[in-house]
Parts: C-alpha cells; sequence; structure tokens
C-alpha cells in the first residue's frame, strides 16, 4: 500500500526512481481511491481509460533511465477546460457534451513531454463563471471536508482531487479566485501565477485579460515543480511571458498587512482569528510586518464584474452551433445561433453575457467598461505603490470556510461577494497563493480556512519562500 | 431596467430566452447593477492614462508554421454538419 496521504512529487519520484513501487502502481493506488470516494465527492467528470497505459509509458522511461523529470509518473488531474488532443474537453457545459479538443494546450504538451500521467478531467463551473461547481451541467463536487457543503469553484473539481487523494497534483485555471477560494475550502495549497507566466494556449478563454492557469498541490514544493514545469514564453500565447530569473532571500521579506481586509463586511469571526493567529506565526518566524493600505481596493469587486462580464461576452460568442460543439436547429440559420446557444448554455452563462451585453451597448459603454478600465489601472497603481514598500501583502483567502451546497445558489450577487479578497490579483496581474493556515470548527466538522500570499508581477519566488516558511512552522 | 431591455439584450447576444428567464435575469442584473454602480463616483486621478512601463506590442513573423492538413482531419470531425470536407450550413439569401 502506498501511503497517498503524505506523499509528495519528490518522495513518489524517489520511490519510483528506487524501484519501491512503479508508476503504475502509484497510478492504480489513485484510481482505486477514485472509485472508493469520487462517489459522494464528485471530482471528475471522466477519469481516463487509457491512465494505466500513459502510466506504463513512465516506467519505461524509468527503465531505460531516459528522459525522466520529477514529473514522470506523477498523476495528474486537469479541469475540464484545458484542452487535451482527441479528448472530450466540455467546460462542464452542455454546449461541448462530444466536443474533441483538437490540439493539446501548452501546458498539457510540456506535462506530456515531463511524462506526467493524466488522470482525468474534473468537474468545475460551467465556463468556469462561478465559485462552487453548482454551475456545473452535471452537478455538484462536494467538499471532502464536509460533504454537505461545495468543494469552491470554479476549478472545484480539481481542488476535491487533490484533497481526497484521487490525484497528487492538478490543474486549474484563475479568473477571479477559482483556484484560490476552493484550495482555501478544502484545505490545499492553489497557485495563481502572474498574468501571462503560464500560456493560455488551450484554455478555453473566460475573460482573456484575467484567465491564468496554475496549479493545485498539497505542498508548496509540489506546485513550485508543477509550475516550473508548464510556466514560460509561448510561441502561441502572444500575452505569455518568460518569468524572471530571481531568488529572494528568506531573511529580507518584508510583509504588508492589508488595512482594509479586516474590515470588509461578512467578515467570519473564526477568520479574523486564525488570520490574527497566522501574522502572529510569521513575526515569530522572523518577518518584518506592517501596515500598508491600497484605498481603491473598495472598488475591485465592482470593477471586476464590470469587466468579466463584458469580456464573457465576446468569448462566448463564438459557441454559435456552427463549427463545433452543439447544434441546435432553427427555423433558419440566426434561429439556429438562438436556439444552440439558448440550449446549451447554463443560467450563470446566460446571466453573464446580458449583463456584459449591457456594459458594452452604446450609451453605457463609457460609464460602466470604460471606467472600470481606469479603476482597475487604478488598483494595479496603488499595488506598485505597496510593492515598493513591502515584497508581500497577505489576506485571508476567502471571507469564511465552505458554504453549504445550494445556500447561495438563488443570490448570485451574494455569490460575487464571495471573491473580494481573491480579485485583485487578477485585476493587477500579480501572483497570489494560497496556503492552508486552519481550521474551523462546525458541529463534528473541521472546515480548513487559508491565507494568502500576494507579490508583484513575476515575483512567484517570494510567495514560495515566505509560504514555505509559513508551512513548515 | 425592464422586460424589454433584457429583450433587446437577449436579441443582441442571439440568446433565446423564456418568460420566467426574462424575469429573474432582470432581478440578477438589476440588483448587480446597483452594485457595481459604485464605480460610477470613483474620482479618477492622474493614473487614468494607462501606464506604458509594461506594455508593448508583441510581433512575430507571418510565417506557417504546420504541415498542410496536419489538422484538417481533427477540426472537420467537430463541424456538426458538413459535406465532405466542407462546413454546411444552411442557405444564408
Amino acid at each position: 500500500m502506498i501511503n497517498l496521504e503524505d506523499l509528495t512529487i519528490r518522495k513518489a519520484h524517489e520511490a519510483m526512481i528506487n524501484g519501491e513501487y512503479t508508476a503504475m502502481d502509484l497510478t492504480q493506488a489513485y484510481l482505486d481511491n477514485f472509485k472508493k470516494k469520487d462517489g459522494e465527492i464528485h471530482a471528475y467528470l471522466e477519469v481516463f481509460v487509457d491512465a494505466l497505459e500513459q502510466a506504463k509509458k513512465a516506467d519505461e522511461r524509468f527503465a531505460k533511465n531516459e528522459n525522466i523529470t520529477l514529473l514522470t509518473g506523477i498523476p495528474v488531474a486537469v479541469k475540464d477546460n484545458i484542452l487535451i488532443e482527441g479528448r472530450i474537453t466540455s467546460s462542464a457545459s452542455k454546449m461541448l457534451e462530444n466536443y474533441h479538443a483538437t490540439y493539446d494546450a501548452t501546458v498539457i504538451k510540456k506535462l506530456k513531454e515531463a511524462g506526467a500521467v493524466l488522470l482525468g478531467r474534473t468537474n468545475m463551473d460551467e465556463f468556469a463563471m462561478g465559485g462552487s461547481t453548482e454551475n456545473s451541467a452535471y452537478g455538484v463536487t462536494n467538499n471532502p471536508h464536509d460533504l454537505e457543503r461545495v468543494a469552491g469553484g470554479s476549478s472545484g473539481g480539481s481542488v476535491a482531487a487533490v484533497s481526497a487523494d484521487m490525484a497528487l497534483v492538478a490543474l486549474g485555471s484563475d479568473t477571479g479566485g477559482s483556484i484560490r477560494q476552493p484550495a482555501s475550502f478544502c484545505g490545499v495549497v492553489g497557485l495563481k501565477p502572474t498574468y501571462g507566466a503560464v500560456s493560455r494556449y488551450g484554455l478555453m478563454a473566460m475573460a482573456s485579460s484575467f484567465d491564468i492557469i496554475g496549479p493545485i498541490a498539497k505542498t508548496i514544493d509540489d506546485a513550485q515543480i508543477v509550475f516550473d514545469c508548464i510556466s514560460g514564453k509561448d510561441d502561441m500565447d502572444s500575452t505569455s511571458i518568460q518569468k524572471p530569473s530571481v531568488q529572494v532571500e528568506n531573511t529580507k521579506i518584508k510583509i504588508g498587512l492589508l488595512k482594509e481586509a479586516m474590515t470588509t463586511e461578512g467578515l467570519d469571526k473564526e477568520v479574523v482569528k486564525n488570520f490574527t493567529e497566522s501574522v502572529e506565526k510569521l513575526k515569530e518566524l522572523g518577518f518584518e510586518i506592517k501596515e500598508v493600505s491600497l484605498p481603491s481596493l473598495a472598488y475591485a469587486l465592482a470593477t471586476y464584474y464590470t469587466l468579466v462580464p463584458a469580456e464573457v461576452s465576446s468569448n462566448m460568442a463564438r459557441f454559435d452551433g456552427v463549427r463545433y460543439g452543439l447544434h441546435v436547429d432553427g427555423k433558419n440559420m440566426v434561429d439556429d445561433y438562438f436556439k444552440t446557444k439558448a440550449t446549451g448554455f447554463g443560467p450563470e452563462v446566460k446571466r453573464r453575457i446580458i449583463l456584459g451585453t449591457y456594459v458594452l451597448s452604446s450609451g453605457y459603454y463609457d460609464a460602466y467598461y470604460n471606467k472600470a478600465n481606469i479603476v482597475r489601472n487604478m488598483i494595479r497603481e496603488d499595488y506598485r505603490k505597496a510593492f515598493e514598500q513591502v515584497d508581500v501583502i497577505i489576506t485571508p483567502t476567502t471571507p469564511g470556510p465552505a458554504f453549504k451546497v445550494g445556500e447561495k445558489i438563488d443570490d448570485p450577487l451574494q455569490l460575487y461577494l464571495e471573491d473580494i479578497f481573491t480579485v485583485p490579483a487578477n485585476l493587477a496581474g500579480i501572483p497570489a497563493i494560497s496556503v492552508p493556515s486552519g481550521y474551523k470548527e462546525v458541529a463534528d466538522k473541521k472546515l480548513p480556512l487559508g491565507l494568502q500570499f500576494f507579490a508583484s508581477h513575476g515575483r512567484e519566488d517570494i510567495l514560495f519562500t515566505i509560504a514555505k516558511s509559513f508551512e513548515s512552522k | 431596467m425592464e422586460i424589454k431591455d433584457i429583450e433587446k439584450l437577449a436579441e443582441l447576444a442571439r440568446i433565446e430566452l423564456t418568460e420566467e428567464e426574462k424575469a429573474k435575469y432582470l432581478k440578477d442584473i438589476g440588483a448587480i447593477l446597483v452594485y457595481v454602480d459604485q464605480i460610477k463616483g470613483v474620482v479618477a486621478g492622474t493614473s487614468e492614462e494607462k501606464k506604458a512601463d509594461d506594455l508593448r506590442n508583441v510581433m512575430r513573423a507571418d510565417e506557417i508554421k504546420n504541415e498542410s492538413g496536419e489538422n484538417t482531419a481533427n477540426i472537420v470531425g467537430e463541424f456538426p454538419l458538413k459535406d465532405g470536407n466542407y462546413l454546411k450550413v444552411k442557405k444564408i439569401l
């Protein structure tokens, strides 16, 4: 029996190098766990039938001692909006229920080259719109720590898979917190890299100036290993960048405590308590902590929920039933569009398309879309100034622990307010990581909480360094 | 906002909505707009202009990198309606 609970990439790698077990044994162990647990969690939309075949190929690499990387033979779960050639990639939508990806996303190409085993595709909010996976066309993903609660979202399936040991690591995407919020809800590590640090080629677009792919893992080191593999400039994505090779000194990291965070409306008392404890812990670790202020942050959510629907409404226009995906026949060609979209899209996707169409329509464009872009620049500028004083800024990841399934589904605005601490990173394009920081006890359940670190553009090295310190204590 | 505004937006977005959906979105979007309206009151300072530091054009040579026909079968395979390698659509005029 392989102890999956305490397994890390390095431990698995050593074991496979030393022949303690094979990549096939490891994949089989995760498949067994999937069979045992996923009935009640529902993290996966599909587990790939050839997972063991892929593991066998990894074992051949080990046998020949050729092309071995840290990720060779490591089982990875992939969010269902990342293309894997020839496989169904649906974004958890009825629109793409039978769509086969026509090429590999750059991140998938890199994982395949590294010899990783792609275990399956995971559940999510439809086209990544939501924070609970309740917007999936295929049912909700339950939180492994309390099955009556949501795993969070939109990358809920990927996060639940890692949290419940149904994959060692996973890929998610983050437009406004879709990696970090579920990571916080399920007690794992989630990294939203700098905008452009990871190629978006082959990631289904939701809001193109916000979207980024990132790793979900149980340890910072695992997240870093996956990030190192998937990041870098890519000819297929002109917004991608080469990450600077810098390494901060641990002793020199200065922490900024966000003044505005603690007065946020709707903040759970346990979250405040846990955050205060985390601050104490960081002080004990010897880090210098000072207060910082980001005045325009108060407008972050309003800005986000103006710009994102605008980009959504443009990006979703491609699903017209003509070239791929669902086609529903109407009276004429234009009527085909109306019928296809009506049938293929779920309620949240339609809501955002309508809202986005509104903020982009003539007469409202300046008041909403243009104004939001101006405020977005103000928020960026606030961060730039703050990072002149400190190296990282900390906040809780979410205002509270995972909520109950169905609790917020009827009030979209209420659900949007959950994103208060995560959207600023996407507005500014800066990297952020959520790490487990403790629990809130509710009845007999322990609900995980998360601590979030932000750094300036390209400085994932600072996030990894300080998060490792925090994790070790 | 009124139902007819939702209808107009749905028309622009080419989505057919049921009466029930129209009523629901009228309510939801109304509430969301009340919330996002707060950005209208922001007084923009000097940061109004886009900062040029990080922004630059990304150019590349206009060259074909894949073999002719390399991706054709995959793409044609996803056409909802086809005639051989042609994408089939309804009569437009």
